[in-house]
């Protein structure tokens, strides 16, 4: 299997497998800590509208995702703050929607959508070298936004009435947070699939939350976890020439049962 | 003496909703800096969004309020203590952590805090009794040391005023009197707010009484007559602390 290594397409996608891992590992943090697991299936699957559109218009279908999934976003977070509204069925609507828009604009498309599955099941190994540079930049960016505003966005996310009285910028910290986990998703997509992205975005965190009851800690070791499953399921997926969605979130879960085994032996 | 008192806060005429719907009409109410305020009232009587709109968190519909004079927030120090169900207790977050989020500003948003800062915090956690919870998440507390986590949170900043949402939901009845015991000993520092729907409690403690149902009536005592209760539907569960402390239960016909 080294010689794998050699091969430039296998080198692109190992890269590609640790910067998803460090943004879903971070991204997921905030999101199973705030609870917005729904919002980000919302946002997920509301981007597939801009896939369908991008192949529509012969434009890479990454671009329509980052248009549609951020639009979703920054609409969920103003909604968020509008009581009147259910934000539940709001975000059910949505995700639906984006969708059916997706799925109208592939039908409507002439000839044979060929990358079609790769975008729902991921397909790490035809990840492009622009797309690497963009996850790269993606990962450095949430990392230093992550290390250098630590502590606003942790009291933020877990107390933000108490942040206001504090006089923090919650509502500004919330609008980028957001954007950063809308663009996490988009750059996913292509390495776990629309369908799939959710679990390495809770995965990783659930099973880190096993042992470890703190913001920082959790965030450590779910990018350890979620780099260990991306490159993981990268090799399983080569091996058994199946979706590299599908075989990283079978690795994650193998690992979140291990890890309550381990806490279970332990008792 | 009475050391020269200040104006804090100054509600102006204060129309408020809440959902929507309004649940503040007209509320007029002035805080000194050495007050000691119990705000009662019943179950959806706006007592919470007076609470918020003090907070600057929730915009009136109409009125002003004013912070040592000025509309801003800021100029003032707030301490706030939430209700307990306010709090997502299952958040990954230390008990350390949470009592040094007291001190951040938005003037301090990034980089440690000074070693100062951490003395401070472990000086007041030892003080209220939670020295040893330090490493402890938030999730694993009982509901009497979340209520102190929450306090040292919210006084570490040394506030100009703290204000405490229904305290009484973190604890029973019996371990109350262990918080306003505390409470009067902050107040030669600092204004002290307190919501409660537990009157006889308060009343016990509080300099001064505001009762809010959609109006808000202030008295300049902390004594409640049964004519005042009936007149403002004021909340129906009074204890009065006697040898024996007992229960009136009053009826209303609302």
């Amino acid at each position: 299997m080294l010689e794998l290594l050699q091969y430039s397409f296998f080198q692109n996608a190992i890269l590609a497998a640790i910067f998803t891992g460090v943004t879903c590992g971070i991204a997921g943090t905030y999101i199973v800590s705030k609870r917005i697991v729904f919002i980000s299936g919302g946002i997920t699957h509301t981007s597939f509208g801009g896939i369908g559109i991008g192949y529509f218009l012969g434009i890479n279908p990454l671009i329509g995702a980052a248009v549609f999934s951020l639009l979703s976003a920054l609409g969920i977070e103003y909604m968020s703050k509008k009581s009147e509204i259910r934000e539940d069925s709001a975000i059910a609507i949505m995700w639906s929607f984006g969708m059916a828009i997706g799925i109208i604009f592939i039908y409507l498309t002439p000839g044979y959508a060929p990358n079609l599955m790769s975008y729902l099941f991921g397909s790490i190994l035809t990840v492009s070298q622009t797309e690497i540079i963009l996850i790269a930049v993606l990962s450095f960016i949430i990392s230093m936004f992550f290390i250098i505003f630590y502590k606003p966005i942790l009291y933020i996310t877990f107390d933000p009435e108490f942040a206001k009285t504090r006089n923090l910028p919650v509502d500004t910290f919330n609008y980028l947070l957001i954007s950063i986990i809308a663009l996490t998703i988009v750059l996913s997509i292509k390495v776990s699939g629309i369908i799939l992205i959710i679990s390495l975005l809770t995965l990783p965190q659930t099973t880190a939350g096993i042992f470890v009851k703190n913001f920082k800690s959790i965030l450590l070791i779910s990018v350890i976890i979620a780099v260990t499953g991306t490159i993981g399921g990268l090799f399983f997926a080569y091996a058994m020439d199946i979706p590299s969605g599908a075989a990283i979130i079978f690795l994650l879960v193998l690992l979140y049962l291990a890890g309550r085994g381990i806490k279970l032996l332990k008792l | 003496m009475e050391h020269a008192t200040q104006i804090l806060i100054a509600l102006n005429k204060i129309t408020a909703a809440y959902n929507g719907k309004v649940v503040l009409e007209n509320v007029n109410l002035t805080v000194r800096s050495n007050d000691f305020i119990g705000i009662i009232g019943p179950n959806g009587g706006g007592k919470t969004t007076l609470v918020k709109v003090i907070l600057g968190l929730l915009k009136p519909l109409r009125g002003k309020v004013h912070y040592k004079g000025d509309p801003d927030p800021g100029k003032i120090s707030i301490g706030y203590l939430p209700q307990i169900h306010k709090i997502d207790y299952k958040f990954p977050i230390t008990v350390w952590d949470t009592v040094l989020s007291g001190l951040i500003s938005d003037k301090r948003l990034v980089g440690n805090f000074p070693k100062e800062n951490q003395n401070k915090a472990a000086n007041l956690m030892a003080e209220l009794g939670i020295g040893t919870l330090s490493n402890k998440p938030v999730g694993e507390l009982s509901g009497g040391q979340l209520q102190r986590v929450f306090l040292c949170r919210a006084i570490i900043s040394n506030p100009d005023i703290l204000i405490l949402d229904e305290p009484n939901t973190y604890v029973d009845n019996k371990f109350e009197g262990e918080l306003y015991e505390t409470l009067r000993k902050l107040n030669d520092r600092m204004a002290i707010l307190i919501v409660s729907h537990d009157v006889g409690m308060i009343s016990a403690y509080v300099k001064t009484i505001a009762c809010v149902n959609r109006e808000l009536h202030y008295h300049e005592s902390n004594i409640i007559s049964q004519e005042q209760l009936l007149a403002y539907n004021c909340p129906i569960q009074l204890i009065t602390h006697g040898d024996v402390p007992h229960t009136v239960l009053h009826k209303h016909e609302h």
